[in-house]
């Protein structure tokens, strides 16, 4: 029962065969046994949690019978969340205790959600493997000697484990989709501007979005649910009318014995996602799910996305710039970490943020302020923007031609950690399936479609067009309704 | 050798809105310490900002003004540097493509009207306070200023010397003052300017080397900043250095300017446009309402002051100058329905002497532009003379009423019945015996002494022509005299 997904849990929270406080009681203790060995939190707040359990069923018994009321989850620790410990991961926040909630916490809060803690993560969201952050990596639960996947990797993990129902991430270059992918569960970014990012610590600042973890589609639409909305303090985010992401889900229900729900849907696969440079496995379980879909009733459609293979340098020369812009205010003067002993105000700055930031981040505002620097904006900050329409482009004509597009999320599984660590770009390339959905602002999610050879799991990606959340959700769904690779749990969790 | 002074003026205008640019905390000078500033101007971690639309309805405003270009899409840019009153560690400002480019201002100097071109203006917030007294070897940061909307106002280097400079300035100053932008209050840094000063030799096309004169916070002070450093390029020039590229700050105690201390190379900012904000779209319908909205400008008012009531060119500059003395005087007229001349005097003349004098401002004025009418039609009736209308403003000045209760309470109807007048003149005759005869021996001062007898019987309020008329006439009638 501790393992049900949270459309399940909100039938028995309803139904009184469990209440919030059980529940939350016994993900607690679940949590005090098992995530040592995954460190997938940072910060745990057991009477927090339990005060807001009880709410939720006080809540639940005056009548109010939404899904979310009582369902315990996490928050990736790069969202702000009032009166917690919110480090982003870094020694520089390390004991930075948040002012406020982001707006998507707030409307997870609003939605009656118990929040139980805040999940690992890169630093500042920068990695692919959760190893950067500074409190050590978090592990994945299928094998414990591997990475989860990054930035969002406890998050992964502790959805993956069983530990909550469901969490929030963060996806600046895939780091919802690929963890997702890595840990065996479903991840879903939406189209840029539809979560508010106040709250947000920024890293990206065009790409950052929120979303969320859970073990099937239609419970990550019913976070998002709570989680989209305009937000005034954000003026990137989107004013539109609100909508159900889980619509089209509960449609579909309404005609169970369809034996082609996917009649109609034509799926585009690119070309350059298939050519070779994959892991054997992963394109042999991608094989098998496109098989899935066909006899669901899809066809399936070759497309040509010819500039996304420069997607890998064109995010890697956006997303540094714009941090090395954004991390700019962590610099020990008025909150975060301030180095012991210092000189003059320039020693001050250097060693804070010397002492403050690990490797990878100084990497990253290092390349940032390179690229933007006199003499370079033009061949490298300027020539991606460039680019990144041209990538956009691609997407819009391969949108005439299908609906969905497919393709692994990752070219690999998940990998030993310490594998990687020795070699920036080999981590960079990790990202080259997801990053053009950040670069696009188009949504994106990845659902669990196989195993490799060492029971490692392996991802499907969904994309689909502008605002397409809940037709992709529900994609999604229909293939989880015919198969059950996301029901799988890893060795040593118990359902 | 001739040489050609070059000068460009960038002015920092802080815009009068009530929130910041792009937080919702409080503008007000003066508060204690880091008392208006909110999560967003601390820059505290997953903060945005969001744009202040009274701030950029001032700008347009002011592109109107000037007839400059409203540009429909202008972007906001990400200005990049370290120190501890820019929390974010970047300034949020316009780079590439500003909300108003080009404009003109028109200036009077002793050589006559000019046309000063502007580059541009854009929208950008303001850094906190830097105190580095007080704190005993360290600096204390007030983040109340930060986020404040700034309009900088950007000339081309069209200004030929230290007096076009200053006339620029405060036709600038007057302006954003008129059209309510910006309270251009020197003293609490509401309107800043900063000097760029270069030389050339007479009939070069070329421009000099510049230097940057920063925070020159009074027209006095930019006056002589400029011309010592204009002098200081010549000489440096004519002894066989060259001019370096710098910026220098104006030390009023000891008239110089000096380089900067902290100032290094350049600076490198990395301008790109803030992934933060979208670019700022300024439909026409937006425009349209501005320039509905807009008060009648300076310089037509001025034409038209001139125009209407005939008013001599430098009453209607003075008058102009300030819009609610414009319209205090022009309200003045309305009421009075005279002669506006007397209306201009009176308001150029007693009503400013006071003002300045009590240092109030005209809106806060005792006496009220209906009240000066109603004095100035009692003066031109006759009821009383100029020199009585002065006691009378003072009186009401010190809120005794309006000026008809107080001529009747203290009894000042100048005394105009010839037959009343011709009374008092015999008295003061038979009295002043001596003066008459040194009169009538050829001692012409001694008419006004009679005169000032006679005013001084009545308390003054003999209608003064007739005075003089009435004792001319008895003096004659007297015998032989020089009239």
């Amino acid at each position: 029962m501790l393992s049900a997904s949270i459309a399940e849990l909100a039938r028995l929270l309803a139904g009184r065969s469990v209440s919030s406080v059980e529940l939350t009681t016994g993900l607690l203790d679940r949590i005090a046994r098992i995530n040592p060995a995954l460190n997938a939190f940072v910060t745990l707040d057991a009477e927090r949690a339990l005060a807001a359990a009880r709410a939720a069923d006080a809540r639940r018994a005056s009548g109010d019978a939404g899904p979310l009321v009582g369902i315990p989850i996490a928050h990736k620790d790069v969202l702000m969340t009032a009166g917690l410990r919110t480090t982003c991961g870094s020694r520089m926040l390390a004991d930075f205790i948040a002012p406020y909630d982001a707006h998507v916490v707030t409307g997870l809060k609003q939605a009656g959600t118990v929040l139980v803690g805040k999940t690992n993560m890169d630093e500042f969201a920068m990695g692919s493997s959760t190893e950067t952050s500074h409190f050590g990596p978090a592990r994945n639960p299928w094998d414990v000697r591997c990475v989860p996947g990054g930035s969002s990797g406890g998050s992964a993990a502790a959805v993956a484990a069983r530990l909550v129902a469901g969490a929030t991430g963060t996806d600046t270059g895939g780091s919802i989709r690929q963890p997702a992918s890595f840990s065996g569960i479903t991840g879903l970014k939406p189209t840029y501007g539809i979560c508010s990012r106040y709250g947000l610590v920024a890293f990206a600042s065009s790409l950052d979005q929120a979303g969320a973890f859970a073990q099937t589609a239609e419970d990550c639409a019913l976070l998002l649910n709570a989680m989209a909305g305009h937000d005034p303090r954000d003026a990137t985010s989107l004013e539109r009318p609100r909508e159900d992401y889980t619509r089209l889900i509960a449609a579909g229900r309404a005609a169970p014995d369809a034996t082609q729900p996917l009649a109609g849907l034509r799926i585009g696969l690119p070309r350059e996602y298939f050519g070779g440079g994959n892991d054997p496995d992963v394109d042999a379980a991608l094989a098998g799910a496109i098989d899935e879909f066909r006899t669901l009733g899809a066809a399936t459609v070759d497309i040509a996305l010819p500039n996304v293979n420069l997607a890998i340098p064109v995010y890697y020369v956006i997303a540094p710039a714009e941090a090395s812009s954004n991390l700019s205010r962590f610099d020990g003067v008025r909150y975060g970490h301030r180095a012991a002993k210092y000189g003059d105000l320039a020693d001050m700055y250097k060693k804070s943020r010397a002492e403050g930031f690990g490797a990878e981040v100084k990497r990253r505002i290092l390349i940032g302020t390179y690229v933007l620097s006199h003499g370079y904006y033009d061949a490298y900050y300027l020539k991606a923007q460039q680019v990144r329409r041209l990538i956009a482009d691609d997407f819009r004509r391969a949108y005439e031609r299908c609906d969905v597009i497919m393709g692994p999320t990752a070219p690999s599984t998940a990998f030993r950690i310490g594998a990687k660590t020795g070699d920036p770009v080999q981590m960079y390339l990790n990202d080259i399936y997801t990053v053009a959905a950040n670069l696009t602002g188009a949504p994106a999610m990845s659902i669990p479609c196989g195993f490799d050879r060492n029971g490692l799991p392996i991802g499907l990606q969904i994309q689909g067009n502008y605002f397409a959340e809940a037709a992709m959700v529900n994609v999604a769904h229909r293939f989880q309704q015919a198969t059950d690779w996301h029901r799988r749990v890893p060795p040593g969790v118990t359902t | 050798m001739k040489w050609e002074t070059v000068i460009g003026l960038e002015t920092h205008a802080q815009l009068s809105t009530v929130s910041k640019i792009f937080s919702g905390a409080a503008t007000a000078f003066g508060a204690a310490p880091n008392t208006q500033a909110s999560a967003i101007d601390l820059a505290l971690p997953g903060v945005l900002p969001v744009p202040n639309r009274g701030a950029v309805e001032r700008a347009i405003r002011f592109g109107l003004a000037v007839g400059a270009k409203i540009n429909r899409t202008s972007v906001f840019a990400r200005k990049n540097y370290f120190y501890p009153d820019l929390p974010k560690g970047y300034q949020i400002s316009q780079f590439e493509i500003p909300v108003v480019q080009g404009g003109t201002l028109t200036i009077v100097t002793d050589q006559g009207e000019r046309t000063v071109r502007l580059t541009r203006a854009h929208l950008e917030e303001d850094a906190g306070k830097s105190l580095h007294e007080d704190y005993h070897g360290m600096t204390g940061i007030d983040l109340n200023r930060a986020g404040t909307p700034l309009l900088e106002i950007v000339s081309e280097p069209d200004l030929r010397s230290s007096d076009e400079a200053v006339a620029y300035a405060k036709v600038l100053h007057s302006l954003v003052r008129w059209i309510g932008i910006c309270d251009g209050n020197m003293q609490e840094g509401s309107f800043r300017c900063d000097a760029n000063v270069s030389v050339r030799p007479l009939g070069s096309d070329k421009l000099g080397t510049r230097c940057e004169i920063k925070n020159l916070n009074s027209f006095r002070f930019m006056q002589q900043a400029i011309e010592f450093e204009v002098r200081r390029q010549i000489e440096l020039i004519q002894d066989g250095g060259t001019v370096v590229q710098e910026t220098r700050l104006y030390d009023p105690e000891r008239n110089e300017t000096r380089p900067m201390r902290s100032k290094e190379d350049a600076q490198d900012y990395r301008y790109f446009p803030d992934p933060d904000l979208p670019p700022l779209v300024i439909g026409e319908a937006w425009i349209e309402r501005v320039r509905a909205e807009m008060p009648e400008l300076p310089a037509a008012m001025k034409a038209r002051f001139g125009a209407t009531y005939g008013l001599p060119a430098a009453d209607a500059a003075a008058l102009t100058g300030h819009r609610e003395l414009a319209s205090y005087f022009e309200e003045t007229v309305r009421t009075f329905g005279g002669d506006p001349k007397s209306a201009a005097n009176w308001v150029q003349g007693e009503l400013s002497a006071a003002l300045n004098k009590a240092d109030v401002d005209i809106a806060r004025s005792p006496v009220s532009a209906p009240r000066l009418a109603g004095l100035i039609r009692r003066i031109a009736d006759g009821t009383i003379s100029g020199k009585i209308a002065k006691d009378v403003f003072d009186a009401m000045w010190a809120g005794e009423g309006d000026a008809d209760a107080i001529i009747g309470s203290r009894g000042l109807t100048q005394i105009s019945d010839e037959g009343a007048i011709g009374k008092i003149v015999d008295d003061v005759l038979a009295a002043n015996a001596g003066i008459v005869a040194e009169f009538r021996a050829g001692k012409e001062k001694a008419f006004n002494s009679l005169v000032g007898q006679t005013m001084k019987a009545t308390k003054g309020k003999a209608n003064p022509a007739q005075v003089n008329a009435i004792l001319r006439q008895k003096l004659a009638e007297m015998g032989s005299g020089p009239f």
